[in-house]
């Protein structure tokens, strides 16, 4: 059978060498292996005193837009779900009722508009809002933003 | 005052130092053991009390004290609140005849910086670490858990089939130098003159030995947390958990001094006599000794973030069928060497 990488190595079953049953080379391999870690940098972030750097085009936060009137600005189109290279987003559009002209800012909403928070890579050309009736409702109060975003999550 | 008076306010002098410092050094461990276990993994470590988190041990010690100290219904409850307590007695005891220094001069009489100088010095330290081992014994069988149990039989069986193996390495220190005494034997390593170079085998023993005696990995059997939960001490909390712990930082920290000792001179070192001050020789010598046990202490911790815990037969095997016939080989041959040389 071929192997899927070149790292493949044959099982061999031989007796050990009297170095190797001595342990001792072994062993001392081992402790210089850990001690080249000693002195390698940390991966550690400092999270409160430290933040990531993060890319430019992230954004961290999902917000749901809202016109000057205080209207939803999405109408369900879909073209987000289109465009999304992770396809992170499903949802269901709904019709516009009569009297919710304020609520809704066209005759078509999206009645659920659901992110899939796992695969989600947070890209910032996803302009969408929302639903109110998403499962995100304690974004539902968030103040319209036109055009800039700023990362809430992790900057307060 | 008379001698008697200075010699006895002096010898408890240093029983009270040699106690706090050894308790300050065990208490610090946790912390070394912890920022060396990171380090070797590419983390920080604790960081959060105080400057660089050295303030953490004393943050675990609160900690401890504070939480419920529960002990089990059907537990045997007096050797349960003993366990504990003989493991820490036991590992206190041992300090006692290290010397922690050559000779200093005090209101013009002489000490050893040693708190006893008994003549069978290194029988001492093998009897009160073999009694070390009731403490863990009975502090797990009286948990009346099956874990404990089995904790506690495996740390009992592996430190009396290391205990062989080290002891008849320590034999042959024992023939080289004529003396069982440990001050007899620091001093006879003067300068250079050091006993691994002549028992380097006999110091492997006692270093893979005195691994196991402390219960450190890659011989955690008795408490090894991914089978057993946490050992012989599954059931204790709050304290009695802190002596536990804190006795084998105690024990880890006096096995060191040991192989400093032993095996790697003591308080002696190169060029010595170039110093013509005895007593900053002495003082020299004291830095010096705790150098060379913080090497051991980081070595320790160093095995212990380096290999995976022995499975119960390997190390079985590895105490009965190797160590115990080198040391006795080693034994042995050193013997046969020092008669051909009378």
């Amino acid at each position: 059978m071929k192997p899927l990488t070149n790292r493949a190595k044959q099982v061999v079953n031989k007796e050990m060498t009297f170095s190797e049953k001595i342990y001792l080379p072994a062993v001392l391999g081992g402790l210089k292996t850990t001690m080249s870690h000693f002195f390698k940098k940390q991966a550690t972030v400092r999270y409160p005193e430290e933040v990531r750097p993060f890319s430019d085009v992230f954004r961290g936060k999902h917000v749901l837009k809202r016109d000057e009137s205080g209207a939803e600005r999405c109408t369900a189109c879909g073209l987000c779900a289109v465009a999304c290279p992770a396809e992170a987003i499903t949802m269901v559009a709904a019709e516009r009722k009569k009297g919710e002209e304020s609520l809704y800012r066209e005759e078509k909403y999206a009645e659920t508009y659901e992110i899939n928070m796992l695969r989600c890579i947070f890209l910032r050309n996803v302009r969408r809002s929302l639903s109110e009736r998403s499962h995100f409702p304690h974004y539902r109060n968030y103040p319209c933003q036109l055009r800039s975003f700023e990362f809430h999550l992790w900057k307060r | 005052m008379n001698v008697d008076t200075t010699y006895l306010i002096i010898k408890s002098l240093m029983v009270l130092t040699i106690f706090g410092i050894t308790l300050l050094i065990a208490t610090y461990l946790t912390y070394f053991e912890r920022k060396v276990a990171a380090f070797l993994q590419d983390r920080l470590g604790p960081d959060r009390a105080g400057p660089f988190g050295i303030l953490q041990p004393l943050a675990d010690a609160g900690k401890m004290f504070f939480k419920e100290d529960f002990i089990p219904q059907n537990s045997a409850k007096s050797l349960f609140i003993l366990g504990p307590g003989i493991a820490m007695f036991t590992a206190l005891l041992t300090g006692s005849i290290i010397p922690w220094g050559p000779q200093i001069t005090l209101f013009g009489e002489t000490f050893d910086f040693q708190i006893a100088d008994i003549n069978v010095g290194i029988l001492f330290i093998v009897g009160v670490v073999s009694i070390g081992v009731y403490g863990i014994m009975i502090g797990g069988w009286a948990s009346n858990n099956k874990y404990s149990l089995f904790g506690a039989i495996r740390a009992s069986s592996q430190m009396i089939s290391y205990e062989l193996a080290m002891g008849l390495s320590i034999i042959a220190i024992v023939m080289m130098t004529g003396s069982l005494s440990l001050k007899d034997i620091v001093a006879q390593q003067h300068g250079m003159n050091w006993n691994v170079f002549y028992q380097p085998l006999g110091f492997i023993i006692f270093l893979v030995s005195a691994l196991a005696e402390c219960n450190r990995a890659p011989f955690d059997l008795a408490e090894c947390e991914s089978e057993l939960i946490g050992g012989y001490h599954t059931e204790y909390s709050s304290m009695k958990l802190g002596f536990f712990l804190f006795a084998e930082y105690i024990n880890m920290f006096i096995s060191c001094a040991l192989i400093s000792s032993l095996y790697f001179g003591g308080y002696n070192y190169p060029f010595m006599d170039m110093v013509s001050d005895p007593t900053v020789q002495g003082l020299i010598g004291t830095a010096v000794l705790f150098g060379k046990i913080f090497f051991f202490i980081f070595l320790f911790m160093w095995i212990r973030w380096t290999l995976p815990r022995f499975r119960y037969d390997q190390l079985m095997h590895l105490g009965w069928k190797m160590l115990i016939p080198l040391a006795i080989a080693n034994m042995l041959v050193s013997g046969a060497v020092i008669l051909f040389n009378q």
